[in-house]
């Protein structure tokens, strides 16, 4: 076999190969960005909103509930293949990666949204009584009090979760998104040996989630002083 | 001259009620302490006085004037004027001790951050934590933690302190400092309705002393009738068990 790799290897990294697979890995690199960061910002408001007792946000918080109820509990696949089908009768004229972006970060926000709202139960109610005697409102309690005490609960899952995401992008291809493992099926037929073409696909993957996973612990550590608690 | 007022207080938990016709006078200066068993609704009376548990029916009155408890602004004014200190501090987590004692001050009430924070220094090196500034909650002592809660309270300049068991969660030798401060608040003239049982302590500083069981006021009366001669059958008893010890 690695004979034949050795074989194969210069034609595989020829120009075009290299350009096709660094532009699929553009692909994944933005759909897990993207959805990373709108869920990451979407899932806190939506834990916030929803965790807040106001009467006026109380229908945002109905919907906020099923929403996130709702896509935590559907496939991945099923998600990007409704969206697909959806803006295709809408007519919306969307390339089939904007509709890869607008799933991803649909799920992306349910779920975060969950492990937010899990991290901001887990700081003990006697904080939020305080806040309330010296007169914080809602949001000056989550930002001052609630927030920095909830990271360290809240940050380990959500990179753990990002970690998969990254995975799951690869379900894009399913609608013809070319990304990573799009672009190693399609390598793959033209008669490269499987070996070398998802070997390296791993590696590609590999770099995009392992700095990924670095960041995740520093900031653990920067954000979450877990000594004081 | 009549500082706090309860009049015909009722509060429920859902459909469970935990205060009934509660009546209460604290005038000014006066130091008015609940007594009474657990679940008697003493800290729920607290509770309710500053907002965190709106009452049913009945009235609280401060200075003569009525708070209406689903009115934001009249909610946050009573807690501008009235300051509490928790049984179990709820100190928080993620501020060293200055910051705990400062925050509300400066961000709440936008005073300057220099001149309250030169307070808050006096205030800590009054209840003898001149030297912990820089400490973190989880770095204290349970004792040392309740006097944190104690200067954050003062650094509001409340009108009026309530204190909440304030030495229920500390271990036997702690309890003495804590006490300490509050004999020096009392002697200064703050008004206070405290929670507490710490009997010898309740009959040392109290005006009045009030008894309540099972979310009614039982018997209410100066220390040495509620301990020495207690009116009511269930005073007695209650009297008469914490006293045999």
């Amino acid at each position: 076999m690695l004979e034949r790799i050795i074989e194969e290897a210069p034609a595989f990294f020829g120009y075009y190969n290299v350009v096709f697979l660094l532009e699929a890995l553009l692909a994944t690199f933005l759909l897990s960005v993207i959805g990373c960061l709108v869920g990451f910002l979407a899932g806190f408001a939506m834990a916030a909103v929803r965790r807040s007792g106001g009467r006026a946000l109380a229908p945002a918080r109905w919907l906020i509930l099923a929403y996130v109820e709702v896509f935590r509990r559907i496939p991945f696949l099923v998600t990007l293949l409704l969206c697909f089908f959806l803006f295709e009768v809408l007519k919306l004229g969307l390339t089939t990666f904007q509709v890869a972006v607008v799933a991803v970060c649909l799920i992306a926000s349910a779920y975060i949204a969950e492990i937010v709202r899990g991290g901001l139960d887990s700081v003990h109610h006697n904080q939020w009584d305080a806040a309330a005697t010296l007169n914080f409102t809602y949001w000056e309690t989550l930002r001052w009090v609630v927030v920095p005490q909830a990271w360290r609960v809240i940050l380990p899952p959500v990179f753990s979760f990002f970690v998969l995401f990254i995975k799951d992008t690869a379900l894009a291809s399913q609608i013809g998104v070319v990304e990573l493992t799009y672009a190693g099926k399609v390598l793959n037929n033209k008669g490269f040996s499987a070996a070398l073409v998802f070997g390296s696909i791993l590696i590609l993957y590999f770099a995009l989630s392992w700095p990924l996973a670095r960041a995740g612990s520093w900031m653990e550590k920067k954000l979450a002083p877990s000594r004081h608690r | 001259m009549r500082h706090l007022d309860i009049v015909d207080l009722r509060a429920d938990y859902g459909s469970h009620t935990v205060l009934e016709r509660i009546n209460l006078e604290v005038g000014k200066g006066e130091i008015v302490s609940l007594i009474g068993p657990s679940g008697s609704g003493k800290s729920t009376l607290l509770r309710v006085i500053l907002g965190l548990l709106p009452p049913i029916a009945g009235e609280v009155r401060i200075g003569g004037q009525t708070i209406d408890y689903r009115n934001k602004r009249d909610v946050k004014a009573i807690r501008s004027r009235v300051a509490v200190v928790f049984q179990q501090y709820n100190l928080f987590q993620n501020m060293d001790v200055l910051r705990n004692v400062t925050i509300a001050p400066v961000k709440v009430k936008g005073r300057p951050r220099a001149e309250v924070e030169e307070e808050a220094k006096l205030l800590l090196t009054r209840v003898g934590l001149g030297d912990k500034l820089k400490s973190y909650p989880d770095q204290l002592s349970g004792g040392q933690q309740q006097r944190v809660a104690i200067a954050r309270a003062l650094a509001l300049k409340p009108e009026i302190l309530l204190l909440d068991e304030v030495t229920s969660a500390l271990d036997p030798e702690l309890v003495n400092e804590v006490l300490d401060t509050i004999r020096d608040l009392a002697t200064e003239g703050m008004t206070m309705l405290i929670v507490s049982h710490e009997m010898a302590f309740v009959r040392e500083v109290s005006s009045k002393v009030v008894f309540m069981a099972a979310g009614h006021v039982v018997e209410t009366g100066p220390p040495k009738q509620i301990f020495d001669n207690p009116q009511m059958a269930r005073t007695q008893d209650f009297v008469g068990k914490i006293l045999r010890h």
